[in-house]
């Protein structure tokens, strides 16, 4: 219909705004009802035909936490760190926002975290309970998990005859490196603990020869550790200064000779715990990472591998999780590593990193691993070849993408400043009964039929086409809130139910908006398609400013927010997106092809375009044309 | 409908019109009050913060046979508090949450509930209960709704200007105030539906003023090349062309809003309802009246203190005063044409105005493409017309011509 006007007097560019402007209407229909009966199809066949309701409507499972009072530690639990506590978990169980998930403290140590029925439990009760306490730590040794008790003894003693080789290697300067190597894991753990001896007078004990490692010399954090591990809180503060001098080699050896027997104890302690720490089952791994998570930061601990095939004797922690300030679940396909996850230091913890790696990577192997240990389990424990500085890390091994993001998830919020044990886990009802969900449904069906009513009085046919628009919103907007409940969780408590209820009325502004605008030109004596056609371009502007606004709100309360905001912000940011949609694919191509109609085009009685009731000047036509004419000059 | 069509097209051409911007001064008034009020109730009375914010405590019943909702009850009305029941596990235990820390009151609740379960005080285990919505949420809200403030005071400064953005915070803080303080009047609990609902209002009212000043932006964009108007007489204009527009926006968005309140809140048992409906009802009619009666006045108000607005307008009335002079004539003139045409009062207004009003209009937008096509059909009914009705154009025209004061256009 362009065509002849612009042949009249339109130039190239007008022509070409015309029909963009007029688009294809039959295309755009035909999108968005292949959007609407896909979102539909969609929501049928994975069988989540409603959607999920938040706490408040539908009930849920409640968890109580109790927080467990760790020896020396009981002042830990108070209010401070519960509050921390609930915060931390509010964010890991509402990772979006959207799950509508509550969590509050009750009484003195507990902490309740309701979550809405159809969530998945068992990851959540995971996520929840997680202390999530991440820490990097030198690896000092590792063996194979298999053979417990003596099996692994007895390798660790031979080692440590081979580390008796090492001598030659502490004269030569770089000792370390090799002598780690030949001995096997174990034996280098020992040589660690004597090491520390060197400076230490309490360090003495440890009676093996080949501690003189002296390797020392090059790295002094990992070894010095293992002093620790016998004499915990002390040396713990002297232990940075020890290694770095070469006298230790010297002085260890004399202390070596000094002690001999006594020794025996103290390195037999985390030599034992790891020849005693059994990976292999289920059970001892559950109790080595729970002995580990005690353990202090400075600490030396002995961990297993999360598939219990790998046990490691590590020293304190080098750069405790709290330096990590992000992290995110990463699909590696450079390396083929599959899911990573990878993490940002803080400053302060980008400086230790870089320097613990710059010690390890002049390791020899074992000792040029760094294990990252969450919760007492070493999740990988990759080796160190150079020195690793701009401030990040991943962590790689067989993630699965939950898994990825799980750990993601739980790293980026950090670890609960408390340990907690389930308490009780039940069903709760909802907090509101049926009855509200009722009345707000109904109470929402006779405020829409009121809207409609008005809009059939005011509009006419014109209301029909708000009415389709409104169906369709209305249909995407169900159906896309019945899927994400599956998708991310979202769950729908009554205010977002209002709020829905509500955003359908504004939704109808946007026609309203539209329709006055095309009455304002049917008004100035234009007919209809070109009517149609003009008051697009104004009304689309104002649709989109204001709907731009409205969609700032929901962007910005989104990112900032946490808890029950962000899933307002998230539905407000729905529906206004979704107004957009259904303006520009459905109202606007809808009003196009009906502007064609005879019913619409010649301003029927019914049509709500009667120039006649709309005051509209052609009116003045049949009586006075003078003002028709009298257009022209002006454009 | 006809009327009413009428009413539209009339105020449209401004026919027809409240005088919305001269009478600033009483709705500036007018709103000051209720503002006052809001705080004064606010101030005096506090709100009513409900158990999911300040927390409060919680009771865990054993298993029992009491309802929910007698429990609900006889919770509510011992505290003086909206409670939250839900039943734990399968065997009829219930946990009672209600607001109030002081101990006081909690133990009355408790033994009234007590006494409702037919069990002794003691077995009704008590506790205290941290919010659910705790201090770290809230903050992140404000810190988002500060953020959220500032974007859209710059956005709205570029996508119109710096009085409208000003103008717009102003009407939207306004709205806000007012229904915070009916909360505080009407002594209802604030619960997290309350905030959702004036999260809502928040993006609505908004999203109105935005629809308004668009307009007021189109009628006024190049003012200063025409000497009719005033502007706040553009100003004017705009609001009321675009009056059933705003009209009809605001009462579809009230509709629902007053189902949930009356029906679903009144009618069908309160409880949360209410509380989203309450605010999001004074909301939105607060953000509909503000965006009509406080921020274009306001935008006009800031406006008249530009210096080029302020001159320009005194050379409009300037000129208006020397016209009422000469305009004598052309007004006889008008006024004989119209007697020509039909002899009604009406028209000549039109005569008057819609010039004014199109000029505004016309020079306003570049996009006068569509139009084009639009003409051929009315010309040539215009030329049908003409060849019936010819001899009559010519007055006509030479009137409008001569009432035109800028003699610039047609």
């Amino acid at each position: 219909m362009a065509t002849p006007k612009k042949s009249l007097r339109s130039s190239a560019k007008r022509s070409g705004r015309t029909r963009g402007a007029q688009g294809r209407p039959g295309r755009a229909l035909a999108l968005i009802s292949l959007i609407v009966v896909g979102l539909v199809a969609g929501m049928f066949a994975s069988g989540h035909t409603t959607p999920r309701l938040g706490i408040d409507l539908a009930g849920g499972t409640s968890i109580t936490l109790a927080a467990v009072a760790e020896e020396g530690n009981e002042d830990a639990i108070n209010s401070t760190n519960l509050n921390t506590a609930v915060s931390i978990i509010e964010r890991r169980v509402n990772g979006l926002g959207v799950s509508e998930a509550e969590v509050q403290t009750q009484g003195d140590r507990n902490i309740i975290v309701n979550i809405p029925r159809g969530t998945n439990e068992e990851q959540a009760r995971e996520q929840v309970g997680t202390t999530a306490e991440l820490g990097f730590r030198p690896v000092l040794t590792m063996a194979s998990a298999a053979p417990p008790a003596e099996s692994g003894e007895e390798p660790t003693d031979e080692p440590s005859d081979g580390a008796g080789e090492e001598p030659t290697d502490e004269e030569s300067g770089e000792p370390t490196d090799e002598s780690g190597d030949g001995a096997g894991e174990d034996a280098t753990e020992e040589p660690t603990d004597e090491e520390s001896t060197d400076e230490e007078p309490t360090d003495e004990e440890s009676g093996d020869e080949s501690q003189s490692l002296g390797v020392p010399g090059a790295r002094d954090g990992g070894l010095g550790t293992m002093s620790l591990a016998s004499h915990p809180a002390q040396d713990s503060t002297d232990e940075p200064s020890d290694g770095a001098s070469d006298e230790p080699t010297d002085e260890e050896s004399d202390a070596a000779a000094d002690e001999g027997g006594e020794g025996e104890e103290a390195p037999a302690d985390p030599q034992a715990q790891l020849d005693a720490l059994d990976c292999t089952t289920e059970a001892g791994r559950l109790e080595a990472s729970r002995a580990a998570a005690q353990a202090q930061d400075d600490e030396p601990v002995v961990t297993c591998d999360a598939e219990g095939t790998t046990k490691y004797a590590l020293g304190p922690v080098a750069v405790p999780g709290r330096d990590v300030s992000g992290a995110d679940a990463v699909y590696d396909t450079q390396r083929g590593q599959g899911w990573i996850v990878q993490m940002d230091f803080s400053s302060s913890g980008a400086d230790k990193f870089a320097d613990i790696t710059a010690e390890l990577a002049m390791q020899v192997e074992p000792q040029n691993r760094f294990a990252i240990v969450l919760d007492g389990e070493t999740v990988s424990a990759p080796s160190v070849s150079e020195r690793l500085g701009g401030g990040s890390a991943e962590i790689s091994g067989g993630f699965t993408q939950a898994s990825a993001e799980d750990l993601a998830n739980i790293l980026q919020y950090g670890a609960l400043p408390l340990t907690f044990e389930e308490a009780s886990v039940s069903t709760v009802s909802p907090t509101l009964g049926d009855e509200q969900l009722r009345a707000g449904l109904i109470a929402g069906g006779i405020g829409l039929a009121l809207v409609i009513a008005y809009m059939l009085v005011y509009y006419r046919g014109l209301a029909l086409i708000a009415i389709a628009s409104l169906v369709v919103s209305a249909a995407l907007t169900y159906s896309l809130m019945a899927l994400l409940g599956p998708m991310i969780g979202f769950a729908l408590n009554l205010p977002a139910v209002c709020g829905a209820i509500v955003a359908i009325g504004i939704t109808a502004d946007s026609f309203i908006v539209y329709f006055e605008r095309i009455r304002d030109e049917v008004r100035e004596g234009r007919s209809l398609r070109p009517a149609v056609e003009r008051a697009w371009p104004r009304a689309r502007r104002t649709i989109l400013v204001s709907d731009f606004v409205s969609f700032l709100a929901a962007a910005v309360l989104f990112v900032v927010t946490v808890g029950k905001v962000q899933g307002f912000a998230f539905t407000l940011g729905l529906t206004t997106a979704l107004d957009v949609v259904v303006v520009f694919l459905f109202t606007k191509p809808l009003m196009t092809l009906l502007a064609r109609r005879k019913f619409f085009s010649g301003g029927h009685p019914w049509s709500g375009l009667d120039p006649k009731r709309l005051g509209a000047r052609p009116l003045l036509r049949a009586r006075r044309p003078a003002p028709v004419p009298s257009d022209p000059k002006e454009a | 409908m006809s009327r009413l069509g009428d009413l539209g097209a009339r105020l449209y051409r401004g026919e027809v019109g409240v005088d919305f911007v001269a009478r600033r001064k009483i709705w500036y008034l007018v709103s000051i009050v209720i503002t006052i009020l809001a705080f004064a109730g606010v101030g005096l009375k506090g709100l009513h913060m409900g158990v999911e914010f300040e927390g409060g405590a919680v009771f865990t019943t054993p298993a029992t046979s009491v309802s929910t909702e007698t429990a609900e009850e006889v919770a509510e009305e011992a505290s003086g508090s909206q409670a939250l029941v839900q039943t734990l596990g399968d065997d009829g235990a219930m946990r009672i949450q209600v607001s109030g820390l002081d101990t006081e009151h909690s133990n009355e609740t408790r033994a009234a509930l007590a006494d409702a379960l037919d069990i002794e005080t003691e077995a009704l285990n008590a506790e205290l209960i941290g919010p659910s919505w705790g201090s770290q949420i809230a903050n992140r809200a404000w810190q988002g709704l500060a953020i959220f403030l500032v974007l859209v005071v710059i956005y709205l400064a570029i996508a119109f200007e710096w009085r409208m953005a000003l103008a717009a915070l102003i009407a939207l803080v306004h709205d806000l105030t007012i229904t915070v303080g009916v909360y505080a009047l009407v002594g209802f609990e604030v619960t997290p539906g309350t905030v959702i609902g004036l999260l809502t209002i928040l993006g609505y009212s908004l999203y109105d003023t935005v629809v308004v000043f668009d307009g007021l932006r189109e009628t006024t964009r190049n003012f200063t090349k025409q000497s009719r108007h005033t502007y706040a007489e553009l100003a004017n204009r705009s609001l009321n062309g675009t009056l059933v527009r705003s009209i009809n926006t605001s009462v579809v968005a009230l509709l629902p809003v007053s189902a949930l309140l009356f029906i679903g809140g009144g009618a069908l048992g309160g409880g949360m309802l209410n509380d989203i409906a309450l605010s999001l009802f004074v909301g939105l009619a607060a953000g509909a009246y503000s965006s009509i009666m406080i921020a274009t006045p306001l935008v006009s108000d800031f406006k008249s203190r530009d210096p080029v607005v302020a001159a320009h307008d005194r050379k409009v009335l300037a000129r208006r005063a020397k016209r009422e002079e000469l305009g004598l004539g052309a007004d006889a003139d008008d006024e004989d044409e119209s007697a020509d045409d039909d002899a009604s009062p009406r028209l000549s207004d039109r005569d008057l105005e819609v010039p004014g009003l199109e000029h505004g209009g016309h020079d306003s937008h570049g996009d006068h493409d569509l139009e084009d096509e639009g003409r051929p059909p009315v010309a040539a009914a215009g030329a049908a017309a003409r060849g019936s009705r010819g001899p009559r154009r010519q007055p006509t025209s030479r009137g409008r011509g001569k009432g035109r004061p800028s003699g610039k256009r047609r």
